[in-house]
């Protein structure tokens, strides 16, 4: 179950040009969240920045009681939480979502995750119980990459590709995925990223039959599951389409649920 | 003077306390169980319902602007009878007035609606003439003194639970669309519906929601519905129920000034699952101040400046 806390912050690191790291300590959140799932918080109090952000759990440490996020400054609300401070107070509502299913069956994995959708696949690293777990990172250009050190501990291989070649392979990393799908035999593809490169993947598992589990973003008024402004279009067991909450229903669906428009 | 009472009576209907969830802020009170006690809150006006379900708008549905939102669900719902098949038991364990938000397209549902839920285990029925998130309906019944008198009464004569007719924004005259519904037989008036408004992505120049327009709500719309709830308080007698922005007990405290005997609290519920409880806690801390003993005392208290 989600709580609405005060948490206090315990690190505000600048790990790119642009994306932030802040560690939390947390030991409710440490200690019930799952990969794949989110925080929403007020960045400020008051009218500014009304609505909370939704920032995905990066990585949880429950022996220190900490969690890590990474996001990136877009707007005014993530501005806000980039001026944050050690010891400043956070006011987050979480974890938030239905997370990735980690199976016990599931042996071979890949994680594929492109630009700020990487951060929620290291928590899943962490938690997965596979023997091969191979991480496919996409990023626009070398300016964007991080984490790859992170990445590597935890991954039997990690590959990254930048769509101006600048770092790693030139081109998508929905190409490394397609590479490899047939001789890896994977029993489940994580992935999060931007909408094109979702639909690519959903794309391609479809293709080979292979199972996917993708974690969808969109715009949320409560992150709660309330408001229904988070509206994602999937195929129901009888084939009809229904929308869904990303917020509480996912963000985390099966590829094949998704429909893609 | 420090017993404060804060119960309140809007045409029969009573309320433990002022503060109510606004309709499509709340869901059907499920997912804010998990975060506050719903039995400290006045009543829920639960998400609109339709005759049957509704998919609603495609995504984007929601879009921040500066101190408020838009939306544009467009009355995503699971259709009137699944409502009191499966969630008023749920709402009923607690001991909250559970109000029923309605839309049609056509008259004839809206009394069909009335006459499903006049046999249901709920307190009230909430009329939404003015959703400006639908394409054909109901918003055309909220907009003239005419459309708003012709629906009301019809309902009227179908609905056997007290009947509050919610308004919208969107009117050049908020007081004779008011005076319409009283005398078409409203027994109460709740105000106001979201304004209809739009923003635009200026990179893609294209508008934000799917749905291109959507409805504003939050703390930029609170002057505009304070200022109407003080226009219909002069014009009718009915109670009204006021919102529109509210966030704290002194944002309520306003519209209960201008004339509302009860409020609703909608997109603060979004961003603090526990909003209706601090603004209760506001308007308790705000009566001991001033020695108010009973909510009644401060309904339409206003002093003009002359
Ligand atoms: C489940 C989920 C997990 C996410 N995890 C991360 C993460 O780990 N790191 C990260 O950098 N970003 C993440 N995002 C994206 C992040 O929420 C947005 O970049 C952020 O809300 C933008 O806020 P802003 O104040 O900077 O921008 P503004 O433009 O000021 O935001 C205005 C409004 O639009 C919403 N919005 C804008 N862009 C997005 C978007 N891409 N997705 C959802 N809402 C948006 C905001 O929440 C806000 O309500 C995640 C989004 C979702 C839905
Ligand atoms: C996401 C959302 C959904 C809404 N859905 C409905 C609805 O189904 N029926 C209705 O009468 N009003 C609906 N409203 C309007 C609110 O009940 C309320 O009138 C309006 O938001 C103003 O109050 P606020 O500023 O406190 O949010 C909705 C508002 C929001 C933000
Ligand atoms: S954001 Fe409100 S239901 Fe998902």
């Amino acid at each position: 179950m989600s709580k609405l806390l005060k948490e206090v912050i315990t690190r505000v690191e600048r790990a790119t040009d642009s994306i932030f790291r802040i560690t939390v300590a947390s030991e409710y959140i440490s200690a019930n969240a799952a990969p794949g799932q989110f925080v929403n918080i007020k960045c400020c109090d008051g009218a500014q920045a009304l609505l909370r952000r939704p920032i995905s759990i990066c990585s949880v440490d429950r022996s220190k009681g900490e969690f890590d996020l990474y996001f990136q400054v877009k707007g005014a609300g993530t501005e806000i939480l980039a001026g944050k401070k050690r010891g400043d107070t956070l006011d987050i509502l979480g974890p938030l979502g239905r997370g990735f299913d980690l199976d016990i069956g599931y042996r071979r994995i890949a994680a594929v995750g492109g630009g700020i959708g990487i951060f929620p696949l290291l928590f899943l690293l962490d938690e997965s119980k596979a023997v091969v777990k191979r991480s496919y990172l996409g990023f626009r250009s070398s300016g964007q990459v991080l984490l790859l050190e992170e990445f590597g501990e935890r991954s039997t291989s990690l590959e990254t590709a930048t769509e101006d070649g600048s770092f790693g392979s030139k081109g998508f990393v929905t190409d490394l995925l397609e590479r490899d799908i047939i001789s890896e035999e994977f029993d489940m593809i994580y992935a999060c990223g931007p909408y094109p490169m979702l639909r690519k993947i959903s794309e391609i598992a479809g293709k080979h039959g292979a199972r996917c589990q993708i974690s969808m973003e969109q715009r949320m008024g409560c992150g709660f599951g309330a408001c229904l402004t988070c509206a994602c279009m999937t195929y129901t067991d009888d084939g009809s389409r229904h929308y869904v909450r990303v917020c509480s229903d996912g963000p985390v669906f099966n590829s094949e649920d998704v429909v893609f428009e | 003077m420090n017993n404060t009472d804060l119960t309140v009576d809007i045409c029969g209907i009573k309320l433990k306390n002022p503060v109510i969830a606004a309709s499509g802020t709340f869901g059907f009170g499920r997912e804010h169980s998990d975060y506050v006690d719903l039995n400290k809150i006045g009543g829920i006006s639960v998400k609109g319902l339709t005759l049957n379900p509704r998919e609603g708008n495609k995504p984007p549905r929601v879009a921040e602007t500066p101190a408020g939102m838009l939306n544009s669900v467009g009355l995503q719902n699971p259709g009137v009878r699944y409502f009191i098949e499966n969630e008023i038991q749920f709402l009923r364990q607690f001991s909250t007035a559970i109000i029923a938000n309605i839309a049609g397209n056509t008259i004839e549902e809206y009394c069909e609606m009335a006459e499903i839920l006049s046999d249901a285990d709920i307190d009230a029925i909430e009329l939404n003439v003015s959703c400006p998130n639908v394409k054909a309906g109901c918003v055309a019944f909220g907009n003239t003194p005419e459309g708003i008198a012709d629906i009301t009464s019809q309902v009227r004569k179908h609905c056997r639970k007290p009947l509050i007719v919610k308004l919208t924004p969107n009117v050049t005259s908020i007081s004779d669309i008011a005076a319409a519904a009283e005398d078409a037989g409203a027994d109460a008036l709740s105000l106001i519906n979201t304004l209809l408004g739009m923003a635009i992505d200026i990179e893609a120049r294209r508008p934000i929601l799917a749905n291109n327009t959507g409805g504003l709500s939050g703390p930029a719309v609170k002057p505009v519905a304070v200022r109407m709830v003080y226009e219909v308080y002069r014009t009718v007698k009915i109670p009204i129920i006021g919102m529109g922005g509210i966030s704290t007990g002194n944002d309520a405290v306003e519209f209960l000034l201008a004339g509302a005997s009860a409020v609703m609290v909608g997109t603060a519920c979004l961003v603090y699952p526990d909003a209706c409880i601090k603004v209760c806690e506001g308007i308790e801390q705000y009566m001991k101040r001033h020695g108010f003993c009973r909510v009644a005392d401060i309904t339409g208290k206003l002093m003009l400046n002359t």
